[in-house]
């Protein structure tokens, strides 16, 4: 009990500064005070412009834009200009081609057929989406009641969910209400070809 | 350290009993915490911890990120612990020119503290941001954990451990200062627990 009563004591002698509240930039995650450094500038200074009007005057204001110039030599301020346009444009060509990869990738169901009238369910294409294959198979298994799981794939190439039974109607509508980030237009049943021509 | 984006491992609740010694340890290595230790670690909570690639082990509160570690190396702070807290910390600062640097993960290299624009202990050059005491007085010897803030800047950009002492380097003027820290934008600082 001393050593708290001691604590206290010196908590008020040495009046220590509360815990700071840092703004953190919602588009780079930053301190907004470096989001010069992080190749999204522009998006970074609309959000802040947005979200925090009274950071963003004093940021971006001709002054301080000024002065950030003036404290480095013209040599080095050139080669920063120039290693940050760089970096804009990589992250620019990262977002669009990240953009065009998720529009190209598709996810796949497929009913398999296990053992004469049982099949099971494969879903493919998930990992592109950003989502932990992990976690929607546990997810899966508790919507239908049934075992799921991450297995590998046949060419051995990847992963993929394997949901036991026939489900694949209901996934197809589940993937559309629960996951967000995927457009209808990607999810593509797969039907037995066996059974179409049969 | 964190260079590339890193996928979280196992989460673990730590026992009570090795949570009173982390909590110790945080006391010991940075006693100027001690008034804000029951904001961090409260005493009747349960600390988390997830398992990082390479060996590194993540500290969190719920989900907050508090502290890492590296095998049984001393425990460093995570970022947004230090921009809340501050002044609990040994402080540097590097230039303006070697920000962009640091942001993209290179090793810290002695002339971004030395120049004009950097702070070392003990030589507050006058100018924006330098009250008193904040860039501290004695000198730092190597293995001591800094945290390195910027040059016109108000939050730090990276947490790290002296590779040579601060005596040294200002007589040296050259070499490796920090390496393989934790930066802003890095892996651990963009990293996702839910």
């Amino acid at each position: 009990m001393a050593d708290d009563d001691a604590a206290e004591e010196s908590v008020q002698q040495r009046n220590v500064p509360p815990a700071k509240h840092v703004i953190y930039c919602g588009v780079c995650s930053l301190p907004p005070e470096y989001c010069e450094f992080g190749g999204t500038v522009s998006k970074c200074e609309q959000w802040l412009k947005k979200n925090n009007p009274e950071m963003h005057a004093k940021m971006y204001s001709e002054d301080a834009v000024n002065e950030k110039l003036s404290s480095l030599s013209v040599e080095a301020r050139a080669k920063a200009e120039k290693d940050s346009q760089k970096k804009a444009a990589k992250a620019e060509a990262a977002a669009t081609r990240e953009a065009e990869k998720l529009a190209n990738s598709m996810i796949y169901i497929k009913r398999v057929e296990r053992n004469k009238r049982k099949y099971v369910t494969v879903v493919s294409g998930l990992e592109a989406f950003g989502y932990d294959l992990k976690k929607v198979a546990k997810d899966l298994g508790k919507r239908f009641a049934t075992g799921s799981s991450v297995t590998k794939n046949a060419g051995n190439t990847g992963e993929e969910i394997t949901v036991q039974g026939d489900v694949s109607d209901d996934l197809f509508d589940w993937i559309e209400e629960n996951l967000e980030n995927i457009p209808e237009d990607n999810v593509e049943c797969i039907e037995d070809k066996k059974k179409k021509a049969g | 350290m964190f260079k590339k984006d890193i996928q979280p491992g196992a989460k673990t609740k730590v026992k009570s009993s090795v949570q009173r010694g982390i909590r110790a340890k945080v006391l010991e290595t940075y006693p100027l915490l001690e008034p804000h230790i029951e904001e961090i670690l409260p005493k009747k909570s349960q600390i988390d911890q997830t398992k990082l690639p390479d060996r590194v082990t993540l500290y969190t509160l719920p989900s907050t990120p508090l502290f890492w570690q590296h095998m049984d190396d001393p425990i460093l702070p995570h970022l947004t612990l230090v921009h809340k807290y501050p002044h609990a910390f040994h402080r540097l600062r590097v230039d303006r020119g070697a920000i962009r640097f640091v942001l993209s993960g290179a090793t810290l290299m002695v002339p971004g503290l030395t120049s004009p624009g950097g702070r070392l202990p003990g030589e507050a050059k006058g100018g924006e941001g330098d009250e008193e005491g904040r860039w501290g007085e004695k000198d730092l010897s190597e293995g001591e954990i800094v945290v390195i803030e910027a040059e016109g800047k108000e939050s730090a950009c990276m947490v790290g451990v002296l590779k040579s002492g601060t005596g040294e380097m200002k007589k040296v003027k050259k070499g490796v200062a920090v390496e393989g820290g934790h930066y802003l934008g890095d892996g651990l600082w963009k990293l996702h627990l839910d």
